[in-house]
């Protein structure tokens, strides 16, 4: 027994003493370790990794023939036939949400293109290029009585799911509102189709994709609250690829290459109705 | 007929793709298994040996192994050797690297518990015979560990397949995220595809585990004395 104890004891120092070595070692991590290749070294082999998602329709997912699609996707080939000449040389790295900036930080990738939405938080890890994207919040509500204005909703009831941002800003900037809250998406578009509350607000993406398949509803504010925006992220310090990605947004803002994007992928999802700037940001410029 | 969400299915090359996830997970598993049964062995057998501090180190890895997440390990090989060392592994290197890694530890406990459960009167009888050590495990300890050990060792490798589909955090495309792709993106014409996409893996993992567990209650009446 005695010496189980022992056993455990010791096991446990070593896990201590590994631990507070690797919590050095990463503090003192900054130019060593994985250094992302430059914009020289994409040049010499070729190819580009980019990383995306492949299951966020519409902006990176895999059709049924295997091919990986979306928005994200579009952009991604674009950089590469621009910065290698063929769409071919890009080589998708399929990411997730939680893995993002690590694959910055051990430079497997060398741009991730993942929906990636800009916070401080993460600017402390990754840098990021101009945005191409924004989003903000939608509301949506039956057609016979459509709000097409926030203030219209004054005295009656605004459904929206907890924890989101659209319970935030209507909580704090509108009194007058009461809101009915769910804990759950699927509760609260019930509750919008069964008329317990007089429009739903979340992200103007989330709400445009779910009008277009429930007839009736439409979203009557595409884009209200704070804006949050969308960009590409690069390993820390390697600013000659932020930069050419920074050129090239700006230079892909004459021919309104975003809104062509936003054609030929979100389009098919979100309807025509929907007006592009309200999504799509072109030059870098919101 | 309503709109059941079974046809994505057989869209495009969906099928195929599933199939070819779970060759991924298979593979995964099988390679990571062939190594530690390897190594797992010889851990074994080093564990259930009288050295002290043999038993020690051992004892301290299999701890390790055991306290620390597969998720955990997963990220240290993939992401924090290219962060920390600059070795750049694939996801599939880095999956088997830790699936022996885990799988060696647990084999080598099982192995060990498998050799202290032979009696004793067997190796004084091999030993009385004039065998060697060498002799006696090659013909009287091994066997006997080998039939004891198979139901054990075919319940760590099911485990093992199942626990693959862990590499997708790493990058590796094996059949739960391919089903995961697959729902995604026919969110928006079959919401309900979420159900026979699923039930399709479950029954994907049904015939590969199942059939295996099968053959070891095979092995084992057939290895029967």
């Amino acid at each position: 027994m005695k010496k189980r104890l022992l056993g455990m004891v010791l096991v446990f120092m070593l896990f201590a003493a590994a631990l507070s070595a690797c919590g050095s070692s990463k503090t003192e991590q900054t130019g060593g370790g994985a250094t992302a290749r430059s914009l020289e070294d994409i040049k010499t082999a070729g190819t580009i990794r980019i990383g995306v998602f492949s299951d966020k329709n519409p902006f990176g997912y895999v059709d049924a023939n295997g091919e990986v699609q979306g928005y994200d996707v579009y952009f991604a080939k674009r950089i590469a036939k621009d910065l290698l000449g063929s769409e071919d040389t890009v080589e998708f790295v399929y990411v997730e949400a939680a893995n993002r900036v690590e694959y910055l930080q051990s430079a497997k990738v060398d741009i991730i293109l993942a929906n990636f939405t800009v916070t401080g938080e993460r600017a402390e890890k990754v840098d990021f290029a101009l945005p191409y994207m924004k989003v903000a919040l939608g509301v949506v509500s039956p057609d016979d009585a459509l709000i097409t204005e926030v203030e219209q909703l004054n005295g009656k009831t605004l459904i929206v799911v907890k924890g989101t941002t659209a319970e935030a800003y209507f909580g704090e900037n509108y009194p007058d509102i009461s809101l009915l809250k769910f804990d759950e998406y699927q509760e609260a578009y019930d509750a919008l189709l069964d008329g317990r509350g007089d429009a739903f607000s979340t992200d103007n993406t989330e709400v445009l994709a779910w009008a277009l398949q429930n007839q009736g509803f439409t979203v009557g504010v595409e884009s209200v609250g704070s804006l949050d925006v969308i960009a590409p992220a690069v390993q820390k310090g390697n600013t000659e690829l932020l930069n050419w990605i920074n050129e090239e947004i700006k230079a892909l803002a004459e021919e309104q290459f975003f809104h062509k994007n936003f054609e030929e992928t979100l389009e098919p999802v979100y309807g025509s109705s929907v007006n592009a700037d309200n999504l799509v940001v072109e030059g870098g410029e919101l | 007929m309503q709109d059941s969400g079974i046809q994505v299915l057989f869209q495009g090359i969906n099928f195929v793709r599933l199939l070819e996830g779970l060759w991924v997970s298979l593979k995964l598993a099988l390679v990571s298994m062939a190594f530690s049964m390897v190594l797992g062995f010889l851990m074994g057998i080093l564990m259930a040996g009288r050295n002290r501090i043999v038993g020690f180190v051992c004892r301290v890895y299999l701890e390790i192994v055991r306290i620390m997440p597969q998720l955990v390990l997963l990220f240290l090989v993939y992401f924090g050797a290219a962060k920390h060392l600059g070795i750049d592994i694939s996801g599939e290197l880095a999956a088997v690297i830790v699936f022996s890694f885990w799988g060696t530890a647990e084999m080598g406990d099982l192995v060990r518990s498998a050799l202290i459960s032979i009696p004793k009167h067997q190796y004084e009888s091999g030993y009385s015979l004039g065998l060697s050590r060498m002799q006696l495990y090659r013909h009287i300890i091994l066997p006997q560990t080998f039939r004891r050990l198979l139901p054990s060792a075919v319940n760590l490798l099911t485990r093992m397949i199942k626990t693959t589909s862990l590499a997708v955090l790493i990058g590796v495309v094996e059949v739960v995220k391919v089903g995961k792709q697959i729902i995604d993106a026919s969110r928006y014409e079959n919401p309900k595809a979420a159900l026979w996409i699923y039930g399709t893996i479950f029954i994907l993992y049904f015939a590969v585990c199942f059939p295996i567990s099968k053959l070891s209650t095979v092995l084992e009446k057939k290895l029967q004395v």
